[in-house]
């Protein structure tokens, strides 16, 4: 640590312990405290932390644990994974983090993760979204290199950024992209809202758009199969019930779900 | 210093200083956070310096406009006694109190492609979205009410007594405006540039939803700053803080010469 990060993480507690003297420390009130004999049931609140792209298919497997284990409450944040990964290395208090791609879930090391975790639990690929019926006739990576098509894609940064560079080498091809969106629900948007001719976005963004657009796979997509991962964080306040959550994403159930929504299998 | 007659209660300033510190705190913790062996390579990078330019370009560009749009509009506002033009008041000034990501959404129905401007714009061969137009447009739209209630307060503070005398003396309407109303609005058109120029340097959300985010087109410096801070949190952070001083340096003067003649910028 530096002289000058020093004082600015002394500058920052000060601030802290002033500003939010009243509020208790967040994460270490444990309503109920876990039990260690596997035959008990499981209760209490599990927080998971997960990718954007997670949201509607996380949203549902909460539902189900829930209801599979009555007096459980699963609540979730969704965001981009670096996101997250920099809110959990702050402090957040996570109990289970799945990320978008490996590298985020890299981030964290053996002090952050519980022994055992992470383990990939979904895979994905790219497509190519298009307006409803497909009006600019698009059925391959080449077709949007084509002068009249606006195309937009992640910028190189975000994981679907790297995915888009990825199929771009593979295919040979230099895309043009009119804007470089911060996430892939920006890509999808500008696709959705007309703004834009083609996108490349997430298989399960495509299936989770409702017909808002219609996907054109291709076969360059296979060059980069982005695999997700799970782990259960060491400081979780109850790592069994968080393990439980993090098992059931992995179960068949669960990965029936992330089946239906277009995910992959690792 | 001399003796304010009205006094300050002893304890106002203990909420204050808190008050203070509470914005001073973390700006300052963000520069402790700054790797200053590597500040000056990060800061000058091609990627950094694209998207400086690209942001004090737009952000004159649409103080400029706001100013043109935007003053009338406040001279009017401040003329008019109608309930009418109080309903017009609010709405302009709507962007105000309206989180930029729905003003982009706002915009994006308007001049988007299948907008109803951006479609006819469209037809003549114009092309609005994903352009440096899109970037001004979503400046002005956002930064435009600070002008706007800047100026009509500056012009509402003192009478009209000034413009009826020149108007009695036979002064023409136009003439009444350039000769006498806008020296009385002066102050008040400096803090508003002021204002509307560093609110449009610091515009994102609008422009994140509206305008979209390439390299040296769209790319400005908060949009850069918030792309940077998935991968490289040091270039982030530094960028950051070259926002920081921009606007310390766009605000400060402003403000230090309203403290001392007891005129604050802010509308």
């Amino acid at each position: 640590m530096t002289p000058s990060t020093r004082l600015g993480a002394g500058i920052a507690i000060v601030a802290a312990s002033v500003l939010l003297a009243a509020c208790s420390s967040n994460g270490q009130v444990t309503a109920g405290s876990p039990t260690d004999d596997p035959s008990s049931a499981l209760r209490g609140e599990v927080t998971v932390f997960a990718a954007a792209s997670l949201q509607q298919t996380f949203t549902a497997l909460g539902d189900r644990f829930e209801q599979e284990h009555p007096g459980t409450t699963v609540r979730f944040s969704f965001a981009g994974s670096s996101d997250l990964v920099s809110q959990i290395r702050n402090g957040a208090p996570a109990d289970v983090f799945a990320s978008a791609d490996q590298a985020n879930m890299a981030k964290l090391d053996d002090s952050d993760l519980a022994s055992g975790w992470p383990r990939d639990f979904a895979t994905n690929v790219l497509e190519i979204a298009v307006a409803p019926g497909n009006p600019k006739g698009i059925r391959s990576l080449e077709d949007l290199t084509a002068t009249d098509v606006q195309l937009v894609t992640c910028a190189a940064p975000v994981p679907c950024g790297a995915a888009t560079a990825a199929v771009e080498r593979a295919g040979g091809v230099d895309l043009r992209p009119v804007s470089e969106e911060q996430s892939v629900t920006d890509v999808l948007g500008k696709v959705e809202s007309g703004q834009a001719d083609a996108g490349l976005v997430y298989v399960t963004d495509v299936a989770g758009a409702d017909g808002g657009v219609d996907g054109v796979p291709f076969d360059e997509s296979a060059e980069a199969v982005n695999t997700y991962p799970i782990g259960v964080l060491r400081g979780a306040e109850d790592p069994r019930l968080a393990t439980a959550f993090a098992a059931y994403v992995r179960s068949a159930a669960g990965q029936r779900v992330l089946a239906d929504a277009g995910f992959g299998t690792p | 210093m001399t003796r304010d007659p009205v006094g300050t209660p002893w304890w106002l300033p203990v909420p204050a200083l808190l008050g203070g510190l509470f914005v001073v705190v973390p700006v300052l913790a963000m520069v402790g956070r700054v790797d200053w062996t590597s500040f000056v390579a990060l800061v000058t990078s091609r990627s950094s310096l694209t998207a400086l330019g690209l942001s004090l370009g737009t952000a004159a560009a649409a103080t400029g406009i706001a100013f043109v749009l935007g003053f009338p509009l406040a001279v009017l506002f401040a003329r008019a006694r109608s309930r009418w033009v109080g309903v017009a008041r609010a709405v302009v000034l709507l962007p105000l109190v309206l989180p930029p990501v729905v003003g982009g959404l706002a915009l994006l129905a308007a001049f988007g492609r299948i907008g109803p401007v951006g479609a006819f714009l469209a037809d003549h061969g114009l092309r609005i979205a994903f352009t440096t137009a899109a970037v001004v447009i979503a400046q002005v739209f956002v930064a435009m009410p600070f002008l706007v209630s800047s100026i009509e307060g500056a012009l509402r503070v003192g009478d009209d007594r000034l413009e009826r005398v020149a108007a009695t003396l036979g002064a023409r309407p136009s003439r009444v405006l350039l000769t006498v109303t806008v020296p009385r609005a002066l102050p008040g058109i400096g803090s508003g540039l002021v204002l509307c120029f560093a609110r449009a340097l610091g515009e994102f959300g609008a422009t994140l939803t509206f305008a979209g985010s390439l390299e040296g087109v769209t790319r400005t410096l908060p949009l850069e700053v918030y792309l940077q801070r998935e991968v490289d949190p040091d270039t982030a952070v530094a960028l950051a803080l070259v926002l920081v001083v921009v606007a310390l340096v766009v605000i400060g003067p402003s403000s230090i010469r309203g403290a001392r003649s007891g005129r604050v910028a802010a509308p």
